[in-house]
């Protein structure tokens, strides 16, 4: 036996109890959402480099680790996870290890009606939205990763924004890894459901605080009802080891506006994944990224934007920064139905590499079923541009410096676009201090 | 101040400077003028220290010192500063970062004390009043998307921060309009002092009646044919640059 077969029979019998344990106290149909998941995860095995959608990367270091599941830590303080907190008046969900802690979060200014709340409270109160919507859009039938996701679903956050609330002040999702004796696994499961006319913004934050090999294996599913706006944001900042693998799966509806920004900017191994589907017309996606890495980093970002409607727009742009011997993947489709006329969609994948040794694989696919209908596609891989190192050069600043700068430059293109003041700075800082340019 | 002796510079195979002679005083105001293709602009570069060109015989002295000899950004640090035809578009680093690195980076070469970012924000508000910028440009992308004229001002702003020795404006009033021309040559002209050198390279004699130059020199064919006070560039305005063929015919002869 394989040691990747070893370890899935191992990880369905850890599931088995874990199911076994939980299941006096979990709603049948999750039991069995649970149960089938953990079918399908073995059915499945982890993916190899022979499958298309894997072809950049190899799993091989999750697969052959021994991970178990991430228990509850001791308790953490206000100060340690201070540098994290974007701003204190965001509304918070804070989850160690995956398990959700209601003394470091802050919910008391959930406006009247809404619903910010950890999975498995909400599973209590909310039964019969949560039973209609978890596991509808993040598909996991033919992904590992999400399929193991749902077979250890315990907790995670739960958005319900109902019809035409407005939730003015941002939400904050922080998730902290602190293990670093043996390797664990948290499966975050997070389920945002905006309604008809609603508005709201969700940041994910993913750290981890220790050194030492630690898996995170998160799903989101966001569904945007018919008129709502929802600007979603993702912070990646795993620690050294850590390994990241996430999916955001969501689903907009009639003259709905979606975005994203992920920055991803730590961990070891990271695969991101966003899926959108335009389901009705009139629907408006936004997707910004931006990936750094050094060192041997691997970072993959796989997203996939469905028309499946007329009269939708979708603009992605993703920039990667490698240095050293990092290898980066981008892989963006861009699918248009045969019915979805007058679909304008644009994609770009610009990428600065630092060193002869770093890497990108990158793979816009655009894959037409209309006829009528405007996309435009590309790529960019390039050095520093030397006409701009001269200009600055040419003012004083020495070639080191103005090197730094160009790279700051080059990332803060995605991070000037977010409009939240907190989090553009915590990015602007830490591509300041990557780049050594504190002083400024 | 300054010193070009016998300057030869290539860029790839083509000769473009072959031996330009000129010798610039503190205080002094130059205009180079001469028509499209002379070597205006490279002359302009090569100063600054652009490294796609290649000097092949001939020295520059500034103050004294082997320009030469100076990596772009010392060039800078010494005092040299380039107005440049085409300002380069940085996306995603603003202004304010940009010049306030470029001004600390100056003084600490110098061994003067860094700005801090309250004194930084205070100068540059002062000299943007003076060029009448709107200061929401120091938030702004370098020169991104910038108009024309506020490209050339943004250059004009960072020399009046910049406080250089020996300032050279390459075609700095092409493509701009009477009103932003008046506002960037009263800037330049604030910058007249006795202890520092201005070379105005332009094409045209236009910007000569706001700058007025203590000398003008014509560039032809990679040389300065022909030198004098200001009514050279009223002569060539009037007479077009026909007027230097013979100096020119006489230089190639030579050659």
């Amino acid at each position: 036996m394989i040691a990747s077969d070893h370890n899935i029979q191992r990880i369905s019998d850890e599931c088995a109890q874990f199911h076994a344990d939980l299941e006096s106290a979990t709603p049948p149909w999750l039991t069995g959402l649970r149960r089938d998941a953990c079918r399908r995860f073995a059915d499945l095995g982890f993916p190899t480099t022979r499958q298309e959608e894997w072809r950049f990367t190899n799993v091989k270091c999750i697969a052959e680790t021994e991970f178990t599941l991430a228990k509850i830590a001791a308790p953490l303080s206000r100060e340690t996870i201070s540098p994290f907190v974007l701003d204190e008046d965001y509304l918070r969900l804070v989850f160690v290890n995956g398990h959700y802690v209601g003394d470091l979060s802050a919910t008391e200014a959930t406006p009247q009606g809404a619903v910010v709340s950890c999975l498995s409270a909400a599973l209590a109160d909310h039964p019969a939205l949560i039973e209609d919507h978890l596991g509808q859009l993040a598909s996991d039938e033919s992904a590992c990763f999400a399929a193991l996701n749902s077979a250890f679903i315990r907790d995670g956050a739960f958005i319900h924004v109902p019809r035409g609330v407005v939730v003015e002040r941002p939400i904050h999702l922080l998730f902290i890894s602190t293990d670093n004796c043996s390797p664990t696994a948290s499966h975050p499961r997070n389920l945002i459901i905006a309604q008809r006319d609603t508005q709201a913004t969700i940041i994910e934050s993913y750290v981890g605080l220790n050194d030492g090999v630690y898996l995170t294996n998160a799903v989101t599913e966001v569904s945007v009802a018919e008129n709502a706006v929802v600007d979603h944001c993702k912070l990646q900042q795993e620690s050294a080891d850590g390994y990241h693998v996430a999916t955001t799966q969501v689903r907009q509806q009639r003259a709905s506006r979606f975005s994203s920004h992920y920055f991803s900017l730590g961990g070891q191994l990271v695969r991101n994944e966003v899926d959108v589907t335009l389901d009705d017309e009139g629907c408006v996606c936004t997707l910004g990224g931006l990936y750094i890495a050094a060192g041997n980093q691997h970072m993959d970002n796989r997203t996939r934007i469905d028309h499946a409607k007329p009269h939708c727009d979708s603009h992605e742009l993703y920039k990667g920064i490698l240095d050293d011997r990092a290898k980066g993947v981008f892989n963006g489709k861009i699918y248009v139905h045969p019915n979805a006329q007058k679909t304008d969609a644009k994609q770009s994948n610009r990428v600065l590499l630092l060193s002869d040794d770093a890497v990108i694989d990158t793979k816009p696919q655009l894959e037409i079923y209309a006829d009528d209908v405007k996309c435009t596609h590309g790529a960019t891989v390039g050095q520093i541009d030397e006409t701009a190192l001269y200009y600055l050069r040419s003012r004083g600043i020495s070639e080191d410096l103005a090197r730094s700068l160009l790279v700051y430059a080059f990332a803060n293109e995605i991070a000037s676009a977010l409009k939240l003041e907190a989090v553009r700075e915590h990015i602007e800082r830490f591509l300041l201090t990557g780049q050594s340019l504190t002083e400024l | 101040m300054l010193e070009i002796k016998d300057l030869h510079a290539r860029a790839e195979e083509a000769e473009i400077l072959r031996g330009v002679n000129l010798t610039v005083n503190a205080g002094e105001v130059h205009a180079i003028m001469g028509p499209n293709g002379s070597g205006k602009s490279t002359l302009a570069h090569v100063l600054a220290g652009r490294e796609d060109y290649e000097v092949t015989h001939g020295e520059i002295l500034f103050q004294g010192k082997d320009l030469l000899e100076m990596e772009i950004d010392e060039r800078a640090c010494e005092g040299v500063f380039l107005a440049y035809q085409y300002p380069v578009e940085v996306p995603g680093i603003s202004c304010k970062y940009f010049l306030k690195a470029a001004l600390n980076s100056i003084r600490t070469y110098r061994g003067e004390k860094r700005c801090s970012a309250k004194e930084f924000l205070e100068l540059a508000k002062d000299k943007m009043q003076m060029l009448g910028m709107d200061k929401s440009l120091l938030d702004r992308g370098v020169n991104e998307g910038f108009s024309g004229g506020e490209k050339k001002r943004n250059e004009i702003f960072q020399m009046a921060v910049l406080q250089p020795k020996l300032a050279i404006l390459d075609e700095t009033d092409s493509g701009l309009d009477i009103d932003a021309l008046r506002i960037v040559a009263d800037g330049v002209n604030s910058l007249r002092s006795a202890d520092r050198a201005i070379i105005v390279v332009t094409h045209y004699q236009r910007l000569l009646e706001y700058i007025v130059p203590d000398k003008v020199h014509v560039l032809a064919d990679g040389r300065i044919v022909r030198s004098g006070d200001k009514t050279l560039a009223w002569e060539l305005e009037e007479k077009g640059y026909a007027l230097v063929e013979g100096e020119r015919e006489a230089v190639q002869t030579q050659a």
